[in-house]
């Protein structure tokens, strides 16, 4: 029997792929497109750090931007502030996230719905008010421009990368940080804890009767998904050549969000996909036009009317259909 | 020693400010309480009440100099906006989890918020204060502008006159009771679509009205849509949301902890409130005054 | 195996449940009945820890679990079904036990190992068992309802428990359906050694099976023996008089 299209579709390392694809950009592609790629890359990251949260665990967090401001300034200060090199000044980033996430997240996680939302909101304002005020420390509203990059001097020992612009080769690093930790949040995903969570997302007081403790649980997440926001934050703060209190401005939790319901949250590339999209889609209207809000908020309306399950969502119920078709035949 | 005119000054202040946001926070709360929807828009509803009213007077100078007639105007434009939304985008998502919901709403904060870019363009636009509320009184040393206590006292007026909708009148009663169990409430035959329909616009009527009376003291810009709504989500999260008077009593807390504030840590009074709101949704998530949902 | 001492419940004044005493031994099959708004269901939420008691205490195994939290007195042998079907809609139906069977098995705490790949075999030696073997790839939410209840059953077992607590196992079910149910039950609770604890508003099911029967009335216990005691018992029939026996509902 001839295996079908999507049988074998499934075979194919897509991770894979996509990675040795993306990884030829600063090669065929030009500067902004290299610019481009990291933007992605670590917007995909962040999205997929919030569908930990949203798409798995079932927890709307409005807040997250938190995590990944965090990120970005103990990075920032540290790199900058303190001549910190990047290999320390990265994990340093993820367990400040982590950290954050773990004290914010044991009052939340203790809320439900509309109140863990709102509490999620209020302390990522509060992390915001400080990032804004705290001059000394953070730079307040001027924020802490011109981040360095981080010493890739040994690059130019590598093969292929000794030709590379500085910004070159910290999308190359970018790009292996991010796939990583995707690889690794795809792992946690998919295994047993991972099951927990889909539980708890699809029926908690279920999940406690079978031995969960729901609360534990979601904090877990919370404290993960949070690190992973960190890592985002912390490459932003290079890519973007400085760290401002902007960045932790609670419509970038909205951002984060839509990103992820766009590209759709029952499925782990999902985020990605959003990431890609929002990513383009802003740099193209961006450059006709400044009404940028007014097209996020009118794909955002098409897709709660429309597509409800977002560009995966999509592409699989139509996937689904072909496949319903054919077998009818 | 202590400067009584200096804490006077910031305690009207900080009544001016909570009367104020407590106009717009009603509206907000409104619809909390009986549609169980969070109006991220509210703040653009605001927003473009103050661009309406600004546009009223201009369009009415020349023959009339008229703020209440502009303010009016601007509310009633809103309401009708409101309407329309409600029916054509909010209705249909209703049954669908909260978080839809939330991002309908955000939705439209987008995109209002390009229009009235759009429309208005991204100047700075004022109204000048009508005539009759110009000057000042003198109390306790530190001046009160009368256009603030004119603020103040509607406010009052209109939590009494809520209060006294919602308590004594049939349609309060309505309003009650969806804010209970709709679901009873449909069952037992009442109209809920429209009851719907007809909170929405007086929510978004207040909001606007709110918006046109801010023009005399405040500039209307770009940005102000997102700012306020943070304001009002503390309000009604401090006082309990779908809390009616919950709502008077966050906005007097939240316009005095601002108030004071500032004076005795200026750099903390931005991060204070947000702090109070997650101490309150700690502690006693469903506010001062409001019911365990 | 089970021992229920002085349970009481009261929620703002109003009596729920008063001075409840109940006893199932090892093995047995008992049955708790009475009208609707009986205490029934409070009694169960109180015996597995969803509700906090008043009052009275609460015995699994010799243990005092009394207000135990429900995912704990999960990994002290007390297992429950709901009313209202209870399982994870949007997994697949092997999914559903096999998130059980890990989460009994303390895997919860791997995230490492694939979870498609641990207790597959047990997962799906459960499955069969309560019949569900070949909808195993089905999304649990897309089940027909006695099929769901099937596999709450089955999410129940998973836990491996010793006592088990059915609440209205067979609402909703025709005739035949429910005497299939009951069957099923009853082999499995013969097979594991289970003991059984049950409510149900269907007399015929209950008098076909139970060992032991417990009327409940107005949050008391008003008669607990054997099957033919409690039908002859005076009081039960004043409560129930007017009420039909046996039919389903």
């Amino acid at each position: 029997m001839k295996p079908s299209a999507t049988s074998l579709a499934r075979r194919i390392p897509w991770t894979l792929v996509v990675f040795v694809l993306a990884l030829t950009i600063p090669w065929v592609g030009s500067r902004y497109d290299t610019f481009l790629a990291t933007q992605i890359a670590i917007s995909a990251l962040f999205a997929v750090s919030l569908n930990l949260l949203l798409g798995t665990t079932g927890l709307v967090s409005f807040g997250h931007v938190a995590y990944f401001g965090i990120g970005s300034y103990v990075c920032g200060i540290l790199m900058k502030t303190y001549a910190v090199p990047f290999t320390i000044a990265l994990p340093a980033a993820a367990l400040g996230a982590g950290f954050g996430a773990l004290v914010f997240g044991f009052f939340c996680v203790r809320l439900t719905k509309i109140y863990f939302a709102m509490l999620t909101l209020a302390f990522s304002q509060i992390i915001w008010a400080i990032c804004f005020k705290w001059n000394d420390v953070t730079g307040g509203d001027q924020g802490l421009p011109d981040v360095p990059y981080p010493d890739l001097g040994w690059m130019s020992s590598i093969p292929f990368l000794e030709d590379l612009r500085i910004s070159d080769q910290f999308y190359v690093v970018t790009l292996v940080v991010v796939m990583l930790s995707l690889a690794a949040m795809q792992r946690i995903i998919n295994s047993p804890f991972g099951l927990m969570l889909k539980t708890i997302r699809e029926n908690p007081q279920r999940a406690a009767s079978i031995g969960l403790d729901v609360r534990g649980y979601e904090l877990a997440a919370f404290v993960v998904a949070g690190g992973f926001a960190g890592i985002a934050g912390a490459l932003f703060g290079i890519f973007n050549r400085g760290v401002f209190a902007d960045y932790v401005y609670w419509p970038k939790s909205a951002e984060v969000m839509i990103m992820t319901i766009l590209g759709g949250i029952d499925h782990f590339w999902g985020p990605v996909i959003g990431a890609a999209t929002l990513v383009l889609l802003n740099k193209e209207t961006t450059s006709y036009t400044e009404y940028w809000p007014f097209v996020l908020g009118s794909i955002l309306l098409v897709l709660l009317f429309v597509f409800p399950g977002g560009i995966a969502g999509g592409l699989t119920s139509a996937m689904g259909w072909l496949r319903r078709r054919r077998g009818g035949a | 020693m202590v400067d009584v005119s200096l804490l006077f000054g910031q305690f009207l202040g900080g009544l001016t400010t909570a009367m104020f946001l407590f106009l717009i926070a009603s509206g907000l709360s409104l619809v909390f309480g009986v549609m169980r929807v969070l109006n991220f828009a509210h703040g653009s509803f605001y927003m473009v009440g103050a661009y309406l009213a600004w546009q009223a007077v201009h369009w009415l100078s020349p023959m009339l100099q008229s703020f209440w007639l502009a303010a009016l105007a601007a509310a009633l434009g809103v309401s009708l906006l409101g309407g329309i939304i409600e029916r054509l985008l909010l209705r249909r998502i209703y049954g669908r989890e909260e978080l839809y919901q939330l991002l309908l709403t955000y939705a439209l904060v987008l995109i209002l918020g390009d229009a009235a870019k759009a429309l208005w363009g991204t100047q700075q636009l004022s109204v000048s204060r009508p005539a009759a509320l110009a000057g000042g009184i003198e109390m306790l040393g530190t001046t009160l502008p009368i256009y603030n206590l004119f603020i103040m006292l509607t406010g009052v007026a209109i939590a009494i006159a809520g209060w006294l909708v919602l308590s004594r009148s049939p349609a309060g009663r309505m309003v009650r009771a969806a804010a209970l169990d709709r679901e009873m409430l449909g069952a037992l035959g009442a109209n809920v679509g429209a009851l719907y329909t007809g909170m929405f616009v007086v929510s978004s009527f207040l909001a606007g009205l709110s918006g046109a009376l801010i023009t005399p003291i405040q500039s209307i810009v770009p940005g102000m849509d997102v700012e306020i709504i943070v304001e009002a989500f503390i309000v009604v999260v401090i006082g309990g949301l779908g809390s009616f008077w919950g709502t008077f009593w966050g906005s007097i807390i939240y316009g005095q902890v601002l108030s004071f504030g500032i004076l005795i840590l200026p750099s903390f009074s931005l991060f204070s409130v947000f702090a109070l709101m997650a101490v309150i949704l700690i502690v006693r998530p469903w506010g001062l005054f409001g019911r365990p949902l | 195996m089970l021992e229920v001492r002085g349970l009481c419940k009261s929620f703002a004044g109003f009596r729920a449940v008063t001075d409840v005493h109940l006893m199932v031994a090892e093995g047995e099959i008992a049955a708790v009945i009475g009208p609707n708004g009986a205490g029934k269901s409070t009694l169960f939420n109180l015996i597995t820890g969803h509700l906090r008691p008043t009052a009275g205490q609460v015995f699994v195994d010799g243990r005092d679990v009394t207000g135990v939290a429900p995912y704990r007195i999960c990994g002290m042998g007390l297992g429950r079904s709901f009313q209202r079907t209870n399982i994870f809609p949007k997994l697949t139906v092997r999914d559903n036990v096999q998130a059980a069977l890990l989460a009994h098995r303390g895997q919860g705490h791997n995230f490492w190992s694939r979870a498609g790949l641990l207790c597959r075999d047990e997962a799906e030696q459960l499955l069969a068992s309560i019949g569900l073997a070949r909808l195993a790839h089905a999304i649990a939410g897309t089940l027909s309802y006695g099929n769901q209840k099937q596999l709450e059953l089955g999410i129940a077992l998973a836990s491996d428990p010793k006592i088990l607590l059915l609440d209205e196992p067979t609402a909703g079910m025709s005739a035949s359906e429910t005497h299939e149910t009951m069957a099923l039950i009853g082999r499995i609770a013969r097979e594991r050694g289970l003991t059984l604890l049950f409510t149900e508003h269907d007399m015929a099911v209950v008098f076909s099976i139970a060992q032991r029967i417990a009327v409940m009335h107005q949050g008391r216990l008003i008669a607990h023996g054997e099957p033919e005691a409690v039908r002859a018992d005076a009081e039960v029939r004043r409560v129930y008089l007017g009420e039909q026996p046996a039919g389903p509902r």
